[in-house]
């Protein structure tokens, strides 16, 4: 729940309802990106998601970093995983 | 992998633990606490403990969020649950986590609803697809997943999903850092800061740990390397007589941290008068509910909440784990009758939780502590 798993923006939702579809470790959902509003993303850009929302704007460097981190923790990806694939879309 | 192995780098890692060793020398203790559950993990995972010299100890801090919910609101959560026409949803973690009346999971094998979500938001879409059911939403987590919990409340109010409602367990991350410096259990030299909930507080509420306190904080990231410049800072720090609020992880985290999110929290959320953490007691103002303009959405008014407080069980040392006044093995029932598989307390729940950390990664030490370039003998 705390340490976050990294995605990459492939787009921005056409509603205008703070929605983007990302793609973490080749799974694809949508999240919320309405905490970075003043980031102006763009599709390939990386972000850290919390519990389906963009908390955080990360470059390339930082998304693999984090990656391997969460590999690293026992379960921790799989269970990331699971949660991710199992909700919304 | 060209990145990480930057962060993972044996001659690196070497480099900064001999200005550790140079910086410490051989007079004094150095006790620094690391307040986030994700560094803990950390810290165990890659032997850190192990590498280090014998004079700086790194003690396990309040922050990992499962950890510190106390026995009582676990109840307070089932007996919602337990609600006719509810579907009660919860983070995946929270599920396993034992109160006075079993966990969620037990409810749910009862009979109740439970369900687990990834995101507030997923709790919201199934409320959206219920309409004839009420769904509630176990919120935890301190400021890094809060303004996520606003922003599915603020949406909640704009589509006007009436029959969704948020049980708020949400904390903050300075007052236990203040009970912490303020007990006496516990002398310490300096503190690791928390980094993702940084993100959103930014460094500025730390302040009070150099001006009110006289101690450095470095805020610090979650990879081996992270730690160890960290701890680094902390003891040049000391040795140049200074104290200081620094930033190790200036790769996320801002000072100012994240304006938007805490915008949102201020829109959805108050502070309690009074919160119960667990081992940690009753503290003043450190924890979120949600504002009157949300009392419709509020679980706490519309369920009967029994609200009773439950002790912890004799057994459990969880308190002085989570104050850093013992280690995770040394509690008297840490491996025997509290595992993972079967906690007894809150930090065997978690990955993040220190017992659960030190149970699966302790052993790890040596070989991890070679990995980062120095075994010890
Ligand atoms: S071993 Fe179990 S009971 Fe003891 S402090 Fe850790 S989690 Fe709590």
């Amino acid at each position: 729940m705390c340490l976050g798993i990294p995605g990459q923006l492939v787009e921005l939702s056409a509603d205008n309802d703070q929605l983007a579809r990302v793609d973490v470790a080749g799974v694809r959902r949508m999240i919320n990106i309405g905490l970075l509003e003043d980031e102006e993303l763009a599709p390939g850009d990386w972000v850290l998601i919390h519990v389906g929302f963009a908390m955080s704007k990360i470059d390339e460097e930082e998304a693999a970093v984090a990656l391997a981190s969460l590999k690293l923790m026992g379960s921790g990806l799989e269970d990331e995983m699971e949660m991710l694939r199992g909700t919304i879309r | 992998m060209r990145f990480v192995d930057e962060y993972r780098d044996p001659v690196a890692s070497r480099r900064v633990l001999a200005r550790i060793v140079a910086l410490a020398g051989t007079e004094r203790h150095y006790k620094f606490m690391e307040v986030c559950g994700g560094h803990t993990h950390t810290i165990y995972r890659h032997g850190i403990e192990h590498v280090l010299p014998r004079n700086v100890e790194l003690v396990h801090g309040p922050g990992c969020p499962v950890c510190v919910i106390p026995m009582g609101r676990i109840d307070d959560a089932i007996a919602v649950a337990e609600t006719p026409g509810v579907i009660f949803t919860s983070f995946g973690d929270m599920m396993r986590v034992p109160g006075g009346r079993g966990t969620l999971l037990e409810a749910k094998a009862r009979g109740s609803d439970v369900r687990f979500v990834y995101s507030p938001l997923d709790a919201l879409k199934i409320a959206v697809d219920n309409p004839d059911r009420e769904v509630v939403f176990f919120a935890v987590g301190f400021e890094t997943t809060a303004p996520s919990t606003a922003v599915t409340l603020l949406k909640a109010r704009a589509d006007r999903v009436m029959n969704f409602s948020v049980f708020s367990n949400h904390v903050t991350i300075v007052p236990p850092v203040k009970a912490i410096l303020e007990s006496p259990d516990l002398r310490l030299d300096g503190f690791l800061g928390p980094g993702h909930v940084s993100t959103v507080v930014g460094n500025h509420p730390y302040r009070f740990v150099a001006q009110e306190y006289g101690l450095p904080l470095v805020t610090a990231g979650f990879e081996p390397l992270d730690i160890l410049q960290a701890i680094e800072m902390l003891l040049t720090q000391i040795s140049e007589g200074r104290c200081e609020i620094e930033n190790q992880y200036t790769r996320i985290v801002r000072d100012e941290g994240n304006p938007r999110a805490l915008q949102f929290l201020a829109e959805v959320f108050e502070l309690r008068p009074h919160f119960e953490w667990r081992g940690l007691g009753f503290i003043a103002q450190s924890a979120l509910k949600l504002r009157d303009e949300f009392a419709p959405w509020d679980a706490e008014l519309r369920f009967a909440v029994p609200g009773v407080r439950v002790a912890d069980p004799k057994a459990c040392q969880c308190g002085e784990v989570l104050k850093g006044v013992i280690k995770p093995w040394e509690c008297k029932v840490f491996g025997t009758a509290c595992t993972p598989e079967t906690p007894i307390g809150t930090c065997m729940v978690s990955s993040e939780g220190a017992c659960a950390a030190y149970y699966n990664f302790g052993r790890l030490h040596r070989e991890a502590a070679v990995s980062l370039g120095r075994a010890s003998a």
